[in-house]
């Protein structure tokens, strides 16, 4: 079985964003760069699953300028066969549609059986580019995966709804399936995996432009505040203190 | 035409529904645009005539033996000729997790985008959404011509500002071809050892606890306070605490007295589970992280000097 990941790289999760100059997007400088955590979850599922099977292949493919090219060669390092950089040196200026056009493009060329990508990511967190994907390949999709059993000619997958349900799906291969955090654990790449990683191919292409874009963003800026929110200042022992005060007589549960 | 796709999970509304068709009036009367809202569903006459108590130009029924459970093949197809036929300005729907399944394939189908997971409608119009987890807000312009197609947000739009009216009804049967997903029952995983949305306080603990061998620290807190212990999705999914304890929108939602947030930064997807609450206190050592925006008490801090103060000021107050 053929399977494709499609994995993101976006600012490390604790980073303090501040907007560039045109406030059209957030200044990269000083980053830190990570993988989209449930596009790692999708990665492990893909590996698991090959494993599972005994044979196949586990291509990670990835949207994003240079940088990203680290967090395909720690893809590599976990165990994918081989990785496809598409080079795009703004990707934040493409929309969903623009940035799954592209994806489909790529995997086109591979027919794979499976693909696999988080079912958000942290950054733009759209949600769509998975099912739009799916739409441009013609295949079939679910989304919110938190399981994956292969049949034949086909799978049967764990959905996430809301609220604590779940529900089972059958569906033909090839299918493309968004991966919810958390079905899977997360492995480490092992001192020989990154050896490994060096000698695995990793195929560049370089982003066409599309000309055709279906939205703009205008400006981005800090979210104003909902609710006025007392700040208890001074030492922890000091705001705890305060607290401890709130508590007891302005929510009165003390 | 401003067009609301409602949700329904076996003949019973999504709530979020109420809200997206709310908004549609609100956008309908200042846009001066009539508005429709569609169902889909087998056996949803009844959905339909409560639907046509809204003040609505048009409620369509559309019904369907394969749409009596959800699939994303039929409700794309179903829909894709509803809005081809309307040629409705908007599309507005709930951003539910049903919505996320079809949405972006439909507007796909149709050679559009859809605008995901927006909190403000502006003039013009211009679409408000959240980017990095509720920590930046964009301002996003669609390019192609209308219809337009947008998934609102829980909470955009409050359905307590609904009106009332009547509506006539269309009852639609789209041609389907046979869906390629198919869907068994939903079901709940066996039933919640915890319930969360009994309790009246509940200390909640995020991704800045850091590691499993941290818990105590929380779990003393709960105590100290008569607490429920909760999390937030990245502490269950690292399987440091039961699933049953998440409060979120993939987990419970809960309205206690008091909700302490420690070290959540306050995604969306758990804003949702707990915004209920009368009152929440966080304790988080990033200023700009989007749990102050709903909090009413913040503590900016470390939370590993803040929380062991307050388990000892607590259990003073107590003694």
């Amino acid at each position: 079985m053929k399977i494709i990941v499609a994995i993101k790289q976006v600012p490390a999760r604790d980073s303090q964003l501040r907007l560039n100059s045109a406030a059209k997007w957030i200044d990269e400088e000083d980053l830190t760069f990570e993988i989209n955590e449930p596009d790692a979850y999708a990665l492990e599922e893909a590996l698991q699953l090959k494993e599972k099977q005994g044979a196949g292949e586990v291509i990670a493919l990835c949207l994003g300028p240079e940088r990203a090219g680290s967090t395909l060669r720690e893809a590599l390092a976990k165990g994918a066969d081989r990785a496809i950089h598409i080079v795009c040196a703004h990707p934040e200026t493409l929309d969903p549609l623009a940035i799954a056009n592209l994806l489909a493009g790529a995997i086109r060329t591979e027919s794979p059986d499976l693909v696999l990508t988080g079912l958000q990511s942290d950054d733009l967190g759209s949600g769509q580019t998975g099912v739009i994907v799916a739409e441009l390949l013609g295949s079939s999709h679910a989304t919110n995966i938190m399981e994956v059993l292969l049949q034949a000619d086909a799978i049967r997958v764990k959905r996430e709804l809301e609220d604590g349900w779940f529900q089972y799906i059958q569906m033909p291969l090839p299918a493309v399936l968004t991966i919810q955090s958390g079905l899977n654990r997360l492995r480490y790449a092992t001192l020989m995996g990154i050896k490994k990683a060096k000698t695995k191919e990793m195929r560049i292409i370089e982003a066409e432009t599309l000309g055709g874009q279906a939205a703009s963003l205008d400006r981005i800026y800090p979210p104003d505040r909902q609710k006025q929110t007392q700040m208890l200042t001074g030492t922890a022992k000091e705001q705890a203190v305060q607290l401890v005060e709130k508590l007891r007589f302005e929510m009165r549960v003390l | 035409m401003i067009l609301v796709v409602m949700e329904q999970h076996a003949g019973a509304w999504h709530k979020m529904s109420w809200e997206t068709l709310a908004g549609g009036q609100q956008l309908g009367k200042a846009m001066g645009e009539p508005v429709a809202a569609a169902v889909l569903g087998e056996g949803i006459g009844a959905l339909a005539a409560e639907l046509a108590r809204k003040a609505l130009d048009k409620v369509y029924a559309i019904e369907h033996a394969q749409l009596a459970l959800y699939n994303a093949d039929g409700y794309t197809a179903a829909l894709a000729a509803l809005i081809g036929q309307l040629q409705p300005t908007l599309v507005l729907f709930p951003h539910t997790y049903q919505v996320r399944d079809f949405g972006p394939k439909l507007a796909t189908r149709l050679d559009r985008l859809l605008l995901s997971d927006v909190v403000r409608v502006m003039p013009g119009p211009v679409f408000v959404r959240q980017l990095f987890q509720g920590k930046l807000n964009a301002d996003v312009r669609p390019t192609t011509a209308a219809p337009h197609l947008v998934s609102l947000q829980a909470g955009a739009y409050r359905a307590d500002t609904l009106v009332a009216g009547t509506a006539p009804i269309e009852t639609i049967t789209p041609a389907l071809e046979a869906s390629r997903q198919q869907p068994e029952a939903p079901f709940r995983e066996s039933s919640r050892a915890v319930d969360l949305t009994a309790a009246d306080l509940i200390v909640s603990v995020g991704r800045g606890i850091k590691e499993a061998d941290n818990l105590p620290l929380v779990e003393e807190l709960a105590k100290a306070l008569g607490a429920e212990l909760a999390a937030s999705r990245p502490i269950c999914d690292n399987g440091w605490l039961p699933m049953e304890r998440q409060v979120g929108s993939s987990g419970q939602t809960v309205a206690p007295k008091v909700y302490l947030a420690v070290g959540i930064s306050g995604a969306i997807q758990h804003l949702v589970g707990m915004k209920g609450a009368k009152a929440i206190v966080a304790i988080n050592k990033d200023p700009h992280a989007p749990i102050f925006e709903v909090a009413d008490y913040g503590l900016v801090g470390d939370l590993f000097e803040i929380v062991p103060a307050l388990t000892e000021e607590i259990r003073k107050a107590k003694a």
